[in-house]
């Protein structure tokens, strides 16, 4: 798709960063210490920091990330909003108040609190940089995507434009700036996607989604022994084929344009599809023609409406149970990706599917649990759902927001504030992906942009609103990735595994280095990894930290035969075992320009086998070392 | 050795432990929750295309559900444990909420 800058999204746009960079000043001011800079002097008010905490967490991935898959592939994206909202009870039953009680930058603080181990310090410090900068990738990612449509600018430079922006955020103030941030952005995102959702739900569901949205068109074929011979429209002629795994592409030339169709054998009919194809000398076409002549559409519209049992051409005025129970009732269109090389062309495909209203609302379209599915896919699922639940308590992003509140119980407090705000948040995307899937304006080249331009179809106001508020959401999360990377270099490693033993000015100064260097590493990470989904990079992020840092937190706090070398070893296992199984995904095979099947392993997402093995090896090494790590007769720290 | 933790926080044994307890038991509740809902997508996928009530089917009424079960079992939480901070009149409960 095309994207043009509009003066009023730019305008709203410059507006948001002037605002951050404002209160980056005025905290900027007032950071002096150590304490103020790693944890905003521990003063944050439990309601402010519940907030922020939600502003932290809900980041690209929540927002464009799940709005796109939901948009792309219904309930299944909608299980990433399930998953990671029930790590939060993790986070407040069994992590929080401990947590709060044992530490006070980060959360080696708490994990070492009782052991005085170097090995510890230097092991919490290389998890927190890494699931950090898992982290971050998906923000750069969401960040560049927003920019193209919002500013006209390239990917890269959107990348670039968050990265300078959010070092400036963190090596001016530091925590409490980055608290203000989240609360500010956590608060709009909330409100303005009510907003959008009580739009979504009052326009209902109509046949064709708006005036001027693309009549893709049908036409008959018929085919002698498998091959199309014959096209019910003169004007096209039969010009190439390909045949895949069931699927039947037809090349049709009309006006001197060639483009493929989808051909559906079983009827003989002939769908319009959208298509990039990639020819020998490098030249790119869409839809058989170059991008400015913008023939490659946006899409995602219903096929057939059913509500109380009647087919109609729309309905209006639904409610947030009605509108479900339409979709739920009815048929929607759907684009499904596929690529193949046909003679000297390399064709991205995106063909439609008519799916059923009760298949978009259950499990099956993106992870393939339904019947029929292999033993690995069903694994594939359960490992995510896996790392989503244990991986938010165990997000080194998440727990130094303990820090900032003065006591255990605030801890707690702020944690349910977080739950209350994220879980509605969570429904909301619902409503947010659905209607984008049905209100004509996907671009199936980047699902992350899904719910801003649903907001474009609400107006250039609303689009300007939402764009600018996911760019705020980029900046909060990862301001905060940030915030947690330098205080594990400056406090974890140089001041307590190099025992620099660093003054508190200079802490900061060695915190603010640290920022500008995960930064960097953030910004070409975020360009390297262009167009994946946000979403899907995230679940990564939740596993390394589940595997690395979760089974160390929860056994130091109840299970008292744990030792200093169990900890070291199992966060050592858990980062390789997590980061090896992702490095041998069919995802990053894909991305190597692999096939996927040649992974040597069927997993996606690494959880279901490295979390279990991390508490293995922390059990195993723990039992191996109870002299050496331990101080005799000490009890689990919450007992 | 044992350097203790970077702030002291006086809560008596027995806040601790109700705590704890409380915690531990409402997480393995929610977990028991979660974890059918798993199973349920994974070995009977069909199951969740049934439809429950208002036209809406069990996949989206189990999922709302647990997003609702978390924030209902988080303020029954904060309820249990802000009645017995307020019972053992501990230093921390005078203090919470904290202050800008």
């Amino acid at each position: 798709m095309i994207y043009t800058a509009s003066p009023l999204a730019v305008g709203i746009f410059f507006a948001v960063v002037a605002t951050v960079l404002c209160i980056s000043f005025y905290f900027g001011r007032k950071t002096t210490s150590a304490k103020g800079y790693f944890a905003a002097g521990g003063t944050i008010h439990w309601s402010v920091n519940g907030i922020a905490f939600a502003g932290d967490y809900l980041s690209a991935a929540s927002f464009l990330g799940i709005c796109g898959m939901i948009a792309f592939s219904g309930f299944d994206g909608f299980l990433y909003s399930i998953g990671y909202l029930a790590g939060w009870v993790v986070a407040l039953f069994v992590v929080a108040e401990p947590l709060k009680r044992l530490g006070k930058f980060t959360f080696a603080d708490a994990l070492d609190s009782k052991f005085n181990s170097r090995d510890i310090r230097l092991m919490a410090a290389i998890s927190t940089l890494v699931v950090s900068i898992f982290y971050l990738i998906p923000q750069m990612v969401g960040a560049g995507a927003l920019v193209t449509p919002l500013l006209g600018l390239p990917h890269w430079v959107g990348v670039t434009l968050v990265g300078g922006i959010v070092i400036f955020i963190v090596t001016t103030a530091g925590m409490k700036s980055t608290t203000y941030v989240q609360f500010l952005k956590g608060a709009l995102l909330i409100v303005f996607s009510v907003v959008l959702v009580f739009m979504v739900v009052d326009r209902g569901v109509q046949d064709v989604p708006y005036e001027g949205y693309h009549d893709f068109i049908t036409l008959q074929a018929e085919l002698t022994d498998g091959s199309i011979t014959y096209v019910s429209d003169p004007a096209y002629t039969i010009a190439g084929e390909y045949t895949e795994n069931g699927l039947h592409f037809v090349k049709l030339e009309k006006d001197g344009i060639n483009n493929w169709w989808n051909l559906e054998t079983d009827t003989s009919t002939l769908t319009e599809a959208l298509t990039i194809v990639t020819l020998d000398d490098g030249s790119v076409l869409f839809n058989g023609a170059p991008r400015e002549d913008q023939l490659f559409y946006p899409v995602g519209s219903m096929h057939r409406i059913m509500a109380d049992g009647e087919q109609v051409e729309e309905v209006r005025g639904l409610n947030v149970i009605s509108f479900l129970a339409v979709i739920q009732e009815s048929e929607v269109v759907r684009f499904i990706a596929d690529v193949f090389t046909s003679g000297d062309e390399k064709v991205r495909i995106w063909y439609q599917e008519i799916t059923p209203g009760n298949e978009i609302l259950s499990p099956g379209l993106k992870f393939h649990i339904d019947e029929g599915s292999s033993f690995a896919d069903k694994m594939n699922f359960i490992s995510l759902m896996l790392a989503l639940f244990f991986g938010t308590a165990a997000l080194p992003h998440v727990l130094i927001r303990y820090y900032t509140v003065p006591t255990p119980a605030a801890a707690r407090k702020s944690t349910i504030v977080a739950i209350t705000a994220i879980g509605f948040f969570y429904i909301l995307t619902l409503y947010m992906g659905l209607g984008a899937m049905i209100s004509g304006v996907l671009d199936v080249e980047s699902s992350n942009m899904s719910a801003p331009l649903l907001a474009q179809s609400f107006g250039t106001l609303m689009f300007a609103i939402i764009s600018a508020i996911a760019f705020a959401t980029v900046l909060g999360t990862v301001s905060g990735l940030i915030v947690a990377s330098s205080g594990a270099v400056a406090h974890d490693f140089i001041d307590n595994f190099l025992g620099r033993k660093l003054t508190d000015h200079k802490k900061v100064i060695a915190g603010k280095l640290a920022a500008v260097g995960t930064g960097i590493i953030a910004i070409l990470l975020g360009i390297a990894f262009k167009g994946m989904n946000v979403a899907f990079l995230v679940g990564l992020a939740f596993a390394i930290a589940a595997s690395a840092n979760l089974p160390s937190i929860l056994m130091v706090l109840f299970w008292e035969k744990t030792t200093a070398k169990g900890i070291a070893a199992s966060i050592t296992t858990g980062i390789i075992s997590a980061l090896g199984l992702i490095m041998l995904s069919p995802s990053m095979f894909t991305r190597y320009g692999l096939e996927a099947s040649a992974a040597p392993l069927p997993l996606d997402n690494p959880g279901i086998i490295s979390i279990p093995l991390s508490f293995a090896v922390l059990i195993i090494v723990s039992l191996m070392t109870q002299d050496k790590g331990k101080p005799q007769g000490e009890k689990a720290l919450t007992s | 050795m044992d350097h203790g933790p970077a702030v002291e926080y006086h809560e008596c044994d027995e806040l601790l432990k109700y705590k704890q307890k409380a915690g531990l038991r409402l997480f393995f509740i929610y977990s028991g929750i979660y974890g059918v809902f798993v199973l349920l997508n994974t070995v009977f996928p069909s199951m969740m295309e049934s439809v429950i009530f208002f036209g809406l089917n069990l996949a989206i009424v189990y999922g709302i559900g647990l997003i609702l079960i978390a924030i209902i079992l988080g303020l029954l939480y904060n309820y249990q444990c802000t009645k017995m901070e307020k019972r053992l009149d501990t230093s921390s409960s005078k203090t919470q909420g904290g202050s800008e």
